[in-house]
């Protein structure tokens, strides 16, 4: 009844997810997420995460329950799984796309366009096409799409999965410096327990499907980099998180 | 070495071949009007050339006229197709019986119900529809489900979809469809020209061949044939060349 004055960016109340097919995707999720956080979903394949970060993207409606913003909707960015560009359009042109289905033209866009490519370092790749691109670099081109609009939210649907480790690494690195440097607030989704300690201000665990939150860990680190890999809290965190994961298999008996 | 010799080898055969051709023909005397020399043919080209070249201009006329409708035609119905399920459902049935139903069968009809101009196009235009139309469904419906969501989630119109996402994503698809398509548009008209069996202005290629059978000027047959030949290697060259140049830096076909 407007009573509430939680600060959250978004919060969802009750949602739950079926789909056509009868899949119980997502069971009574509560879900909230502050500003400027790094907040992870973490869960196994198939858990319901994927389409918690869709319902908050608004691509997809709650079969029931609410999304509650906190003010006015912001503005999104969305980076999938895949890189998800138009193979027929040069780097700068699928950049220049969210803004060009505003109406924006080229030329007026073209500082937002520099901005990001800069963002990704791929100032030099403007003119390249998706296909003459690293899998890495194909993925930075997505993220400097999603950038363009300059989001107050950026959502992220395992997007370093299919990426060699090292690539994952630095990826990460430069994610954790594009939120410092833009004061974003991030939603990340994956299956990786390092990757979501790593990069995490607060992890939420999700359980098997239909998924729900089964436990909170809030990474408290002041810095991020390989001495962090290497430190204890690190590793402490990153057996609390499986261990949470595999409460959250064992309690569906799923393994 | 070698692979000059792999260069030549398909030129350096079908040298062979005529000179074979030619040698038998003169050392066993074969009459012109049995089996002509190649050099006899090549002669009657030239010697034949206006009627001949007004012929050619004819079918010419005849299967870019077909092929023009067939791409338009197509393309358009295909759309219509990718939009509603249902249009395809009840047209698509129609699309199949023309085709699977030989084009030489519904000449004789065509050219009862129309003149023989329009009876001969219809022809031409009905073999080459349908590979642009399936084609062109296949590649509308091609489109990456997520570029589709991308473009929702930035509120793209129908029309930005279309113009945006979806024609391109076809493009390589409608253009195989074209070239199968000019080749049969070719082969149609060719085949409804020999069951209009016209003569006057409007005489095409294959009527000449058979006005030619009649007087048993067999070199003029195959003067003509070679022209319809060389017209179908042409068509298919064209549109390979097109293809090449509108997907040579994005398409895996072309790359």
């Amino acid at each position: 009844m407007g009573a509430d004055v939680s600060p959250s960016l978004v919060t969802l109340r009750a949602v739950s997810k079926t789909f056509q097919t009868g899949t119980r995707a997502l069971d009574n999720l509560n879900l909230d997420v502050r500003p400027g956080e790094f907040l992870t979903l973490l869960g196994p394949s198939g858990c319901g995460k994927s389409t918690a970060l869709r319902i908050i993207a608004g691509l997809m409606a709650p079969t029931s329950g609410q999304v509650e913003w906190g003010g006015v909707k912001p503005e999104l960015g969305f980076v999938f799984q895949d890189p998800t560009l138009m193979p027929w359009a040069s780097v700068e042109d699928n950049i220049w796309l969210p803004l060009r289905l505003r109406g924006q033209s080229k030329a007026q866009a073209r500082k937002r366009i520099d901005e990001a490519l800069a963002l990704v370092g791929l100032s030099r790749f403007g003119g390249a096409f998706p296909r003459e691109l690293s899998g890495g670099m194909k993925m930075r081109v997505s993220i400097a799409r999603a950038l363009v609009t300059r989001p107050a939210i950026l959502l992220l649907d395992e997007p370093f999965a299919a990426l060699d480790e090292i690539t994952r690494f630095r990826l990460n690195d430069d994610l954790l410096a594009l939120q410092k440097e833009l004061a974003a607030t991030i939603v990340f989704v994956t299956h990786s327990v390092f990757e979501s300690v790593y990069l995490s201000s607060r992890i939420c665990v999700f359980t098997n499907r239909p998924g729900r939150v089964t436990q909170e860990i809030v990474v408290d680190a002041p810095t991020r980099d390989s001495d962090f890999r290497a430190s204890a809290l690190f590793g402490q965190t990153c057996q609390q998180a499986s261990a949470a994961l595999e409460r959250a298999y064992g309690l569906e008996g799923a393994i | 070495m070698k692979r000059l010799i792999e260069k030549l080898a398909p030129w350096l055969l079908f040298a062979a071949a005529i000179g074979a051709w030619e040698i038998t023909v003169r050392v066993r005397e074969i009459a012109p009007y049995i089996l002509p020399a190649p050099s006899v043919i090549a002669a009657t080209a030239i010697s034949d050339w206006p009627l001949l070249w007004a012929a050619l201009l004819v079918t010419l006329r005849t299967t870019f006229l077909a092929l023009l409708m067939a791409s338009f035609g197509g393309l358009a119905l295909a759309l219509l197709f990718a939009r509603w399920r249902w249009v395809e459902r009840s047209l698509f049935p129609f699309a199949v019986v023309l085709q699977v139903t030989p084009i030489i069968a519904i000449a004789p009809l065509l050219l009862v119900y129309l003149e023989t101009d329009a009876a001969v196009l219809t022809c031409a235009f009905i073999v080459a529809f349908f590979p642009v139309l399936s084609n062109s469904v296949l590649g509308l419906r091609s489109v990456d489900r997520n570029l589709v969501e991308l473009y929702e989630l930035y509120g793209a119109s129908r029309w930005q979809q279309l113009r945006l996402l979806r024609l391109p994503a076809a493009l390589p698809y409608f253009l195989g469809g074209l070239r199968i398509g000019g080749g049969l548009a070719l082969i149609g008209a060719i085949v409804a020209e020999i069951a209009a069996g016209s003569a006057g202005k409007g005489a095409g290629l294959a009527f000449r061949i058979i006005e030619a059978a009649y007087r048993l000027n067999v070199p003029r047959m195959f003067a003509a044939l070679a022209l319809i030949s060389l017209t179908g290697i042409a068509i298919y060259v064209t549109f390979s060349l097109v293809s090449r140049l509108l997907l040579a830096r994005w398409h895996e076909s072309e790359i």
